[in-house]
């Protein structure tokens, strides 16, 4: 070889390189959304109440409810969402190679995942705890009575670290059962394998009213051992997405704050007297969404896909829903809880 | 004499040799430089995104419990450690499968040839239904045999001191006492002892034609002297039986469903492609050996023992050894149904860590050399039992 023919190489190699880079680069997440005409996002395989998919194919839940938003805010239709379901494993692969572009997987805000994946947290939509079912007849009344026993649970979750850590604090030396599904993991539960399952308190609210043969024979333990702050995940490096995600959330709780619902948000919306609505819904002169790179009715549109947080909350996993989950900790912060939305102007 | 040596073709860029070598230097060459481009534009990519990579992680605690293992482990210890454990619950598996399974595929390939219909046809049922059926789905069968049709631990089925539930099957195990180790001393001595006693029976063979048990005796050999040397020892008998718990048969050695699905699943389902092994090897051995063995007065078990399967071996070793690989390597299904073999725990420490490419090659790492390690061993039986020319 030449010497001209080293440096031609080399000149190969490196704009090869730079090709198989250049996903990487800020603001293409949105760009990609339009020219496909889809948002992708990754969702939980099958968990009821937050993203499962009915006998026809339709998805809905808490997490579906995101997705569908978001294609409202962007798309401006909420059925241009391609559901890609996603297992514990796959899951963080799948975002950080750019298979889909959120994460809404009721995956859990840790340091670690926030610090070494290369993805970053938006907004938490579910604050839950990590928490044990088991048979009534078992008369089991608290977690710390598990001494010595099997646990049935998922891998790659939270979840895993959190039993040890519990066992180890408490000095119960469970052990643990793990499987690679949800699904092996649960019918083990249910066919007593193990003496409990576990996994975040309305994951086994889920399973209990959709896979028990009679949801009455289980009981979920009081003590919740862990915090598990619940929201979707995007990648680093396109803050304009991240923004994106981040204020479609918050915009569905500031609807419910300002009562703004999916029946009243046109009359709202053409009549509403209230600054803080009309900016919302972009009714007078204000464009918040041209800021994030969207058009003036963006939360308009997400409202009336989805509702607001509270309605997406009561339709998907709420007291009148099989899950039965009272809202709690999940309540709008002047209620007493933990929603707080950051002000949309 | 004339020299018949054609003359030595002096070296020339242009001549063949040249050129093999270059093109087989180019070819290296080319696979190197991909090698390289795909190790380091990942690298690339990786650190661009911001996603931390490298086997650093290996020596951090690892924080999770494993459910069964050998040797006790803790959450505090590290990773590299929870992988060697899952790494021991893999071979625990692949290593008494594979001896399971050589037995049982023995058995049901020499079934083939019975004079009895009944057992032909049972043999030939087996084979046909259990390699026909996915290993997985046979996993997955068995796994819930266990955990569906079994009572549960509070109303465990007895066998003696043998409790079988959904808990898995939980038996007696002695305590260790001073008296154990004579015991031992004594099984070696009568390992030594059967192997005197098996060279003297071959030499008396050779010299005088009668021939002596040479198994029957050996066995009863080493049995007779381990329970001499246990006697010896002042015969300790002391279990830690099992008992049932409120929830669960506590105390004693347990055999987690989630274990014995395996093994039961991957033998049972490796066995039917040994049983055809051992059939086609044995079908290789013309008709003419048994008819001759036959008419030398050789009994049919004889004839099958001494001169069908010694030269049905050299046919059946080598495939043999991918029925070998494909068992330990299928052993990494059992994350389906929640035994914590290396896939489990790499799995594990992949979510926890986020190390996706270093979790992926450890595993390929593992299965490589266990795969590699098998193959060894059986190709130098394979030269050993191959047919030695004079």
């Amino acid at each position: 070889m030449t010497m001209k023919n080293i440096k031609l190489a080399t000149l190969a190699v490196a704009a090869l390189s730079a090709l198989v880079a250049l996903p990487a680069h800020a603001g293409k997440t949105l760009d990609a959304i339009k020219a496909r005409g889809q948002v992708v996002c990754g969702v939980n395989t099958g968990l009821a109440g937050f993203a499962a998919a009915d006998s026809s194919g339709k998805w809905s839940g808490l997490d579906i409810d995101v997705c569908k938003a978001l294609a409202a805010a962007t798309l401006n239709d909420p059925e241009k969402v391609k559901y890609v379901p996603l297992t514990a494993q796959q899951r963080f692969t799948a975002l950080q190679s750019g298979e889909v572009d959120v994460l809404a997987r009721n995956t859990t805000f840790t340091l670690t995942r926030d610090a070494s994946l290369g993805l970053t947290m938006t907004v938490a939509n579910y604050y839950d705890g990590q928490g044990f079912m088991v048979p009534v007849k078992s008369k089991l009344k608290s977690a710390k009575q598990l001494k010595g026993q099997t646990v049935c649970v998922q891998s790659g979750t939270t979840t895993e670290k959190n039993l040890t850590d519990y066992s180890k604090a408490n000095n119960l030396n469970i052990k643990p059962v793990v499987f690679e599904k949800v699904e092996a993991a649960t019918s083990a539960y249910f066919s007593g394998r193990c003496i409990a399952y576990t996994t975040d308190a309305s994951g086994l609210s889920s399973v209990r009213s959709k896979e028990a043969k009679d949801p009455k024979e289980h009981v979920i333990l009081p003590d919740l051992i862990s915090k598990e702050p619940l929201g979707p995940m995007v990648r680093r490096g396109d803050d304009e997405w991240f923004s994106i995600v981040k204020w479609v959330i918050y915009g569905t709780m500031e609807a419910e704050e300002y009562g703004v619902t999916q029946a009243n948000v046109d009359a709202l919306k053409a009549s509403s007297a209230d600054p803080v609505v009309q900016r919302l819904l972009g009714g007078g002169n204000e464009d918040t969404g041209k800021l994030l790179g969207l058009d003036k009715e963006w939360m308009a549109r997400v409202i009336k896909a989805v509702g607001n947080y509270g309605e997406s909350y009561e339709r998907n996993v709420g007291p009148n829903t099989p899950l039965n989950l009272p809202r709690g900790v999940n309540s709008l912060w002047n209620k007493g809880g933990l929603m707080y939305a950051y002000p949309i102007r | 004499m004339p020299d018949t040596k054609p003359p030595k073709k002096p070296f020339s860029w242009r001549g063949q040799a040249a050129r093999g070598w270059l093109y087989q230097f180019i070819a290296i060459g080319v696979v190197a430089a991909a090698v390289w481009f795909l190790a380091s534009n990942t690298l690339f990519n990786m650190k661009a995104r911001g996603i931390q990579s490298g086997f650093d992680f290996l020596f951090g605690p690892a924080g999770f419990d494993i459910g069964e293992s050998l040797v006790p482990f803790d959450s505090g210890q590290p990773y590299w450690q929870a992988f060697l454990i899952g790494l021991s619950n893999t071979l625990r598996v692949a290593i008494l499968g594979i001896i399971l399974t050589t037995i049982l595929g023995t058995l049901l390939g020499v079934g083939r040839f019975s004079r009895n219909a009944l057992v032909r046809g049972l043999c030939y049922a087996y084979v046909e239904f259990f390699r026909n059926v996915p290993v997985l789905l046979q996993l997955l069968m068995w796994y819930l045999l266990f955990t569906e049709a079994l009572p549960a631990a509070q109303e465990a089925w007895t066998l003696g001191p043998l409790f079988l539930s959904k808990g898995g099957l939980s038996f007696p195990v002695p305590l260790w006492a001073q008296g154990h180790l004579w015991g031992v001393l004594g099984l070696v001595a009568g390992v030594a002892l059967a192997w005197g006693y098996r060279r003297w029976a071959f030499r008396q063979f050779e010299a005088t034609g009668r021939i002596r048990s040479m198994f029957w005796v050996p066995v009863w050999i080493v049995a007779l002297a381990g329970l001499f040397g246990w006697l010896a020892g002042g015969a300790p008998f002391e279990f830690d039986s099992p008992v049932k718990g409120d929830f669960s048969i506590e105390q004693g050695g347990a055999l987690t469903p989630e274990f014995l699905s395996v093994l039961i699943g991957l033998t049972v389902y490796t066995a039917a492609f040994v049983a055809e092994v051992v059939r086609s090897g044995i079908q290789s051995v013309s008709r003419g050996q048994a008819e001759a063995s036959a008419a030398l007065g050789l009994a049919q078990g004889q004839t099958m023992q001494l001169v069908m399967l010694p030269q049905a071996l050299r046919v059946i070793i080598p495939p043999m050894t991918n029925q070998f690989l494909n068992l330990t390597k299928n052993s990494s299904l059992a994350v389906a149904i929640g035994y914590p073999d290396v896939v489990s725990i790499a799995n594990t420490a992949l979510n926890q860590t986020g190390r996706a490419v270093e979790c992926i090659a450890i595993v390929m790492l593992v299965y490589l050399t266990t795969s590699l390690a098998t193959s060894l061993l059986m190709n130098w039986y394979n030269a050993r039992s191959a047919i030695k020319e004079r």
